[in-house]
């Protein structure tokens, strides 16, 4: 059970983060820049936040006010970074046994057997990080932190500094690791199908400022917030105004929208690009719109497109439908077609 | 033929880097990581590199002589640095701190610091994540600095002459023993020191630069192994 509660300024930047997890993945979605690695980097230990309270397992790690600061050695927290942080002068044996003491040297060499053993390293311990694909060097770092038998787990993006085809079978990796490991895991990532994938539930982050954590799925078809429909990749957005307990008016798309619930205090809809269709299927809201682009992708289209009676010329006043690539045959570009979206599919955002 | 300016300047060069080495490393340490009146420190510690060597000197004949602040207690001890081979070291130490620690420095702020969190999350004792993780990673940054210092403190004129004089057989090095040369007009022996000189200078450079170009074999060795 981990317990964050802290506030730190860096010149103009602001961080101001709550949230509590228990023993289970917790994903940190944010954008470049919204706070997420020195959240870690708090939790950890190696920076100090201005002022709040943080705490493990109810073992008080920071407090301003009583004055707490246990230094990192004593947090037992163990941090993936980004580009792993593998000591470059020591072997893989040597890496893996950097974070173990207290323990007699018997014991040591036996937990480093058996860590290199369980992430597929044998044969490499005399080998030096710069001899390692990138793959083999995350399970390194996943070894030294893992025979540190550290009480939380944080991984910071733990993908980005990998070719694409090599994700898939670490994820694969990663996920077991997870489910082995007994206490809270936080995962910090801006990709949303790796959190959907790998995490129960999901603390979103906007410009320092953190969310409600919320389960994964809830995330995904109730955002609640536009900035956390952004980050679950929510495309198209429009300001609205409530016109009834079922409608609202779509300023920036110039239609007047049935929604299935209530728009109450929502001041943004939204729909995700691959709901907007261009048949008739008999939905309620028809936003004749002009094609913009139309830009064929590996395996789907994508079509740009302008609501007529759109104000401005400003961004989201555009639908961007995805459409798988068949029904996009007889498409042009300047045509004049009709967007349907049905009214569940429609998000209705703070 | 008196090597003795040969034994001096390899005994006070030597003797100053190993002071400078351990000084500037922990300098640098500490001003890398510090945060308040980082530009007054680092000021002062840069001043030895900027001053002429005889104005350090002159300072330190301040400081060591006999109504000095350091040189009284050392007088109440019956010690002496002024006009001794001791004296020459400290003046060579001072004049070659600067380059140790701003070499150090440099090294110590390039230092990938997810190394020092990585460290410090996985438990080592500060002693240890400086002497296992940072020294080793910044090692060619510290021992090029040290590398200078050898070879400023074994060039060094100025400051010492004003702290330990110039005494043949005492403190005079080799530096010195150029400078009574050319005042003598014996010309061959100012010939000889400096192609003495020049063939340490040369020969330290060369080590270093094999020292570098190994590492880079190496490392271009291990990557090969890879694949």
């Amino acid at each position: 059970m981990l317990t964050v509660e802290i506030k730190k300024r860096f010149g103009s930047f602001r961080l101001d983060t709550r949230f509590e997890a228990g023993n289970e993945t917790l994903a940190i979605l944010g954008a470049s820049g919204s706070g997420k690695s020195v959240t870690l980097q708090c939790v950890a230990g190696v920076v100090t936040p201005d002022e709040g309270r943080i705490a493990l397992d109810g073992r008080v790690l920071y407090d301003s006010e009583k004055k707490i600061n246990l230094p990192p050695q004593r947090r037992h927290v163990g941090y993936l970074f980004q580009n792993y942080a593998l000591f470059p002068h020591m072997t893989v044996e040597e890496n893996v046994a950097s974070g173990i003491r207290g323990v007699p040297k018997a014991e040591r060499d036996a937990r480093v057997r058996e860590k290199i053993r369980s992430f597929y390293l044998n044969g490499m311990e005399g080998k030096y990080p710069r001899q390692l694909s990138g793959g083999q060097q995350q399970r390194v770092a996943l070894a030294r932190i893992l025979a540190s038998e550290p009480l939380l787990l944080m991984l910071d993006e733990p993908f980005s500094a990998l070719d694409s085809y090599l994700r898939w079978q670490l994820e694969q990796e990663l996920s077991a690791t997870l489910c082995a490991f007994p206490g809270t895991a936080l995962f910090v990532s801006h990709n949303r199908d790796e959190v959907y994938r790998l995490c129960g539930s999901v603390l979103t982050m906007d410009r320092g400022r953190s969310e409600s954590v919320t389960p994964v799925r809830a995330l995904f078809e109730h955002p609640g917030t536009l900035s956390a429909a952004l980050l679950s990749g929510c495309k198209n957005y429009s300001r609205i105004q409530k016109t009834g307990p079922h409608g609202a008016l779509a300023l920036d798309w110039g239609a007047a929208l049935v929604t299935a619930e209530d728009p109450a205090d929502a001041a943004y809809a939204g729909i995700r690009a691959h709901y907007v269709s261009l048949e008739n299927n008999g939905a309620p809201n028809a936003v004749p719109c002009r094609i913009l682009h139309i830009v064929e992708d590996v395996f789907q289209t994508i079509v740009t497109l302008k609501p007529l009676a759109a104000a401005g010329d400003a961004d989201f006043s555009r639908l961007r439908a995805e459409l798988p690539k068949e029904k996009t045959a007889g498409l042009r570009e300047g045509d004049g077609v009709t967007a349907y979206i049905r009214p569940g599919d429609l998000m209705l955002l703070k | 033929m008196d090597l003795s300016p040969l034994l001096i300047s390899i005994k006070v060069a030597f003797t100053a880097t190993f002071f400078t080495f351990f000084l500037g490393l922990y300098a640098a340490w500490k001003v890398a990581r510090g945060k308040r009146f980082k530009g007054v420190i680092d000021g002062l510690f840069t001043l030895p590199m900027v001053l002429p060597p005889t104005v350090v000197g002159f300072f330190l004949l301040l400081l060591f002589g006999r109504r000095g602040l350091l040189g009284g207690i050392l007088e109440s001890l019956a010690m002496s640095v002024v006009f001794t081979w001791q004296g020459a070291v400290i003046a060579s130490a001072v004049v070659a701190f600067p380059l140790m620690y701003r070499t150090a420095r440099g090294a110590f702020e390039q230092m990938d610091q997810t190394l020092l969190y990585a460290a410090r999350t996985l438990g080592m004792p500060e002693r240890e994540v400086f002497w296992r993780v940072v020294l080793p990673s910044c090692w060619p940054g510290v021992a090029a600095g040290a590398v200078l210092a050898f070879a400023r403190a074994l060039g060094e004129f100025g400051a010492t002459a004003m702290l330990a004089g110039n005494i043949p057989g005492k403190t005079q090095t080799m530096s010195l023993a150029i400078y009574s040369a050319v005042q003598n007009g014996d010309d061959e022996k100012a010939y000889l020191w400096v192609a003495v000189i020049m063939a340490i200078s040369f020969l330290t450079l060369g080590l270093m630069n094999y020292w570098t170009g190994y590492q880079e074999r190496a490392k271009r060795r291990a990557g090969n192994a890879d694949g």
